[in-house]
């Protein structure tokens, strides 16, 4: 059916085109002759086309398009009176003769053009006269574009009377007056196209009326081109007359198209001064209309506005805008009951971009629009809508990237109430939007209770917000959330060191709270933070103020029941080196019994919890490396400490094998590494390697031999260790023999040499050059024998080894004179 | 000329937040053959950073690495050097260079890079030259007060190499450089 329909226009079109083609041919024949009647009769004929009602809006469109241009060279014609000999009064006259409206009132409008430049009437006369006469067209199409047409051609004559040449505010008065009525007129045809067709075509025919939505917006537009339209006119004339218009119409196309037409046309500081006035219309809009849209443009206008001219601002406030619009928006929310939420949100979020352009300084204005959204979303079930969580997220943003400082975000009162809206996986999506600010802009947080508001915030990614729901986290995802929460940590600073515990304190509350897959992640930074702190409070020994100062002591406290609580989570490795790392602060700070303490709880989770044989080796040398570090210690702490060091690593070599009796006995057998001893005895499962059990026998050496002016140096001791150490690499070489038939690589003899060669130096009279020469000796014998398999590795070390002594003898001097006995 | 990146010790999260700007600004994906890393990154997204850097990335394992499987030492040969990284937690003294001139000694290298210290060292010894890139984020630490963020750059040219140290102090950059030679190697026994 409607396709035929088409075809059949396509067909009329055709029709019209040529009849008009054909009319017009003759038309310029009577015109090049000056026949005035023929030319009359001829145009006559071919706007007779245009009193068809079988074409669409836009077929019909391409016809008055031809018709226009033609009437063009008429309207030159009607000019020259020298052409015709008619005055433009007659002639006036004379073409209300023709026969068929539509022609006579295109002819009319052609002469009444040249007419007004004529003035030889008023031009309001003609112009109220011609406006009225098109009131005989009635026919939506027909009549819209008769008054399209009469808008064209008297837009410069408007221009001029509206001009401030011309005259007196009562030629503006009738320029606009003619605009306005003309618009309403047009208005009213417009919206009553939409009942033309049949209902199927419905459809079609809205789609093709909103293409000509521009023939109506031209009045506007000419309205704001006419110079003597002040801001007094717009506002007691223009603006209440088209908003009366657009109201009472009740047509969503047109008031959606017109409301918008207003605020681009006309220029923003009328609207600034109009405000109230246009957001009044707002709620008298068709409950249909998409008003979200017309106030955003609004407001982003005005935005654009205010960013451009700085000197507009006071004007802002003059006019209360913000008030206002906050106001509006309200009252649209409220009347549009059935408003979707992610539109009242996306209200919001483009009055808070007002307000950010606008009134960046006015943090309460800010917080007043978090405070209505707050107020929209309570009491209302979490958002389940992702175009409104997206929403939510946007208006959260926004402060965050205005002001690159998340400090300011958090003295937003409404901030975390908006926060509380989201559901729990958008609150943790936010919560990372805000860490992230606060990494991009390296913004310190720098008192206890912002730290407050900010862990309340993110505490989503703190622990788990409901109890009940532990939904599957991406793996992946769950350490980026830990490790984007532990660089926080760092972000939290204050150089008063009071302050700075007292963060501590907050953030220690929060984290755990986080239960304990959480902990390994967040522990350490604040471990680490504080002992930054304790070191600046090394510096300042002595300056304490205050009635409870801040102590080293303090902090090691809080520090040792942190650590405990990640002791107690599995995560032993972590805590074993955080106690090391107390320690060694603790030294530093000289605060014997505290290091003391944490060595001591560094070896029962050792021994208690590490099981992996390289976990325990790494963990050994963290705990020698430690240990020989350590100055704090008097002599019997320190020789309990040494002895569970060597007693953790020897004690179980003497378990196992039978050949070797343990001949390091310690010389002050304290109860606690007799307890050591026992227990270990236990849990004799766990063993070292050998080769592993040697480099940390040799590793225990040091111990004894500190390089420092009152550094220990127990020569005896550190002979002890080594020799120690050979016995063990040479049990490995018999396992080795045993188990494989050859010998393994001599490479543990040859670190072994080294480190005599390491204290040979240093000058520990037990350590001889024959001890070296004999060490050499024994290692060369080894690598040539036939049962050892050649290896590159140990040789080359070997190699080197050779070439530093070497290289020492030739040295000279004291040097070369203790290796001189040995022979290489 | 081989540009060869060496790094480490940047506890990130434990003890730093990030890399400083200054140092991000500066390491360019593409301009770097080589990047050799002490360890202690200590989490994955470390690691991809680096390698975006440069693809030839080595590592080895420090105590507080998030990837177990990181080696306890390295070696690798650029140009006419040998070098060998260890992140040092496991040279007992730490710090102590008679101790690294040993494990120097059995990794058989003209060139060891090794860290813990969170101190920018360059020495050379008999056996070569021991170089310590200190921490990239100027991480906390036991050994060393004030750490300054550092980072070393070699350049490799024959039997010369350049060591620039890149060092942040007071919110600018400092540059360092030092020189070493090889004297040409003599062959090692028994390969």
């Amino acid at each position: 059916m409607i396709l035929t329909g088409i075809e059949d226009e396509d067909k009329w079109l055709a029709e019209g085109i040529a009849s008009i083609r054909h009319n017009a041919f003759y038309m310029h024949r009577a015109l090049e002759a000056n026949n005035l009647r023929d030319a009359l009769k001829c145009s006559a004929l071919m706007l007779s086309e245009l009193r068809t009602s079988k074409l669409s809006p836009h077929k019909y469109y391409d016809l008055y398009m031809r018709s226009f241009d033609e009437l063009r060279k008429l309207e030159m014609f009607f000019k020259d009176e020298s052409k015709h000999g008619v005055s433009i009064v007659d002639l006036y006259e004379l073409v209300q003769h023709a026969g068929n409206i539509i022609p006579r009132l295109y002819l009319l409008c052609t002469v009444g053009s040249v007419y007004i430049k004529s003035k030889e009437a008023p031009a309001r006369d003609v112009l109220k006269d011609l406006v009225e006469m098109c009131h005989g067209v009635q026919h939506p199409v027909r009549g819209l574009f008769l008054r399209t047409y009469l808008a064209q051609i008297s837009r410069d004559k408007l221009l001029d009377l509206g001009s401030e040449y011309e005259g007196a505010k009562d030629t503006v008065m009738d320029a606009v007056e003619f605009v306005l009525q003309n618009f309403t007129e047009m208005n009213k045809l417009w919206v009553r196209m939409q009942h033309q067709g049949p209902v199927w075509v419905k459809e079609k025919l809205e789609k093709e009326r909103s293409e000509l939505c521009d023939l109506v917006g031209k009045n506007l537009h000419v309205l704001s081109q006419i110079e003597g339209v002040n801001l007094e006119i717009y506002r007691d004339t223009v603006l209440p007359r088209v908003l009366e218009q657009i109201v009472n119409c009740k047509d969503e196309l047109a008031q959606c198209y017109l409301m918008d037409c207003i605020i681009q046309v006309f220029p923003d500081e009328y609207h600034l001064q109009t405000l109230e006035t246009l957001l009044g219309a707002c709620p008298q809009l068709q409950p249909t209309v998409d008003v979200k849209t017309v106030l955003s443009r609004l407001m982003a206008r005005l935005s654009n506005y205010a960013a451009s001219n700085a000197d507009a601002l006071p004007e802002f406030l003059q006019v209360e805008a913000f008030a206002k619009l906050s106001s509006a928006i309200g009252k649209v929310i409220e009347t549009q009951v059935d408003m979707p939420i992610v539109g009242a949100i996306a209200l919001y979020v483009s009055l808070l971009s007002f307000t950010l352009h606008v009134h960046p300084e006015r943090l309460d204005y800010v917080d007043q629009v978090l405070g209505a959204c707050v107020k929209k979303l309570s009491g209302k079930p979490k958002l389940e809508d992702i175009r409104a969580k997206k929403q939510i997220v946007a208006l959260l943003s926004a402060p965050l990237e205005k002001y690159n400082d998340i400090v300011t975000a958090l003295t937003l009162s409404n901030y975390p109430h908006v926060m509380d809206c989201l559901d729990d996986e958008t609150n943790k999506v936010m919560a990372m939007v805000i860490i992230q600010s606060a990494m991009k802009n390296k913004t310190c947080i720098s008192t206890a209770d912002k730290v407050e508001v900010l862990f309340e915030l993110i505490k989503g990614l703190i622990k788990d917000l409901d109890e009940t729901a532990k939904d599957e986290l991406d793996e992946e995802d769950f350490k980026e959330e830990q490790n984007s929460v532990a660089r926080l940590i760092h972000m939290l600073y204050n150089d008063d060191s009071e302050e700075m515990l007292k963060i501590f304190w907050v953030v220690r509350k929060h984290i755990m709270a986080g239960g304990s897959q959480r902990l390994p992640f967040t522990v350490p930074p604040l471990i680490f933070s504080a002992l930054r702190l304790v070191r600046k409070l090394q510096g300042q020994d002595g300056n304490v103020v205050g009635e409870e100062p801040v102590t080293p002591k303090k902090i090691f406290q809080l520090l040792n029941e942190t650590i405990e609580a990640l002791s107690s989570v599995s995560s032993p490795e972590l805590a074993l080196r955080l106690y090391l790392q107390c320690a060694e602060a603790a030294n530093d700070c000289d605060l014997e019994p505290v290091a003391y303490e944490f060595f001591t709880r560094a070896f029962i989770l050792y021994e208690e919890e590490v099981a992996d044989s390289k976990a325990q080796v790494t963990a050994l040398h963290l705990i020698i490396g430690a240990l020989q570090r350590m100055n704090v210690f008097g002599v019997e702490n320190r020789d309990t400490l040494t002895h569970k060091a060597t007693g953790v690593i020897v004690l179980t070599y003497s378990i196992i094998t039978v050949s070797c009796p343990c001949s390091f006995v310690p010389k002050t057998f304290t109860v606690s590494s007799f307890h050591l001893s026992f227990s270990f005895c236990q849990h004799s499962a766990k063993l070292l390697k050998k080769p592993d059990q040697c480099r940390a026998v040799y590793a225990c050496s040091h111990l004894f031999w500190v390089d420092d002016q009152d550094g220990v140096k127990d020569g005896e001791r550190v002979l002890l260790c080594l020799k120690r150490a050979l016995r063990i690499a040479n049990a490995a070489q018999q396992i080795a023999n045993a188990t494989r038939g050859c010998s393994g690589p001599v490479t543990l003899f040859v670190e072994i040499l080294n480190k005599y060669l390491y204290f040979f130096e240093k000058g520990n009279p037990q350590i001889t050059s024959g001890a070296i020469q004999g060490l050499i000796e024994l290692i060369t014998n080894e690598m040539q024998s036939d049962s050892t398999t050649p290896d590159p590795v140990s040789g080359a070390f070997l190699a080197s080894t050779i070439r530093y002594i070497q290289f020492q003898k030739q040295k000279g001097g004291v040097m070369g004179e203790k290796f001189g006995p040995i022979k290489v | 000329m081989v540009l060869v990146l060496a790094l480490g010790d940047l506890h990130i999260p434990h003890r730093a937040p990030d890399l400083p700007a200054k140092f991000k600004s500066m390491l360019v994906p593409g301009k770097i053959q080589h990047i050799i890393c002490t360890g202690n990154l200590s989490i994955k997204e470390v690691h991809d950073y680096l390698r975006t850097l440069c693809p030839d990335l080595h590592i080895s394992r420090g105590e507080y690495d998030e990837d177990a499987r990181y080696p306890e030492t390295k070696t690798l040969t650029i140009g006419q050097f040998k070098l060998g990284l260890c992140h040092g937690h496991q040279v007992v003294p730490w710090g102590d260079l008679d101790s690294l001139a040993m494990l120097q000694r059995q990794l058989d290298v003209d060139i060891l890079v090794t860290g813990h210290t969170h101190q920018f060292t360059a020495y050379k010894h008999e056996g070569g030259v021991v170089i310590n890139p200190g921490s990239a984020t100027g991480a906390y630490s036991n050994i060393t007060y004030d750490v300054n963020p550092s980072f070393v750059l070699m350049d490799i040219d024959g039997l010369r190499v350049v060591v620039y140290v890149y060092e942040l102090i007071d919110g600018e950059v400092k540059v360092d450089k030092i020189d070493f030679k090889k004297t040409t190697a003599p062959t090692h026994s028994a390969h």
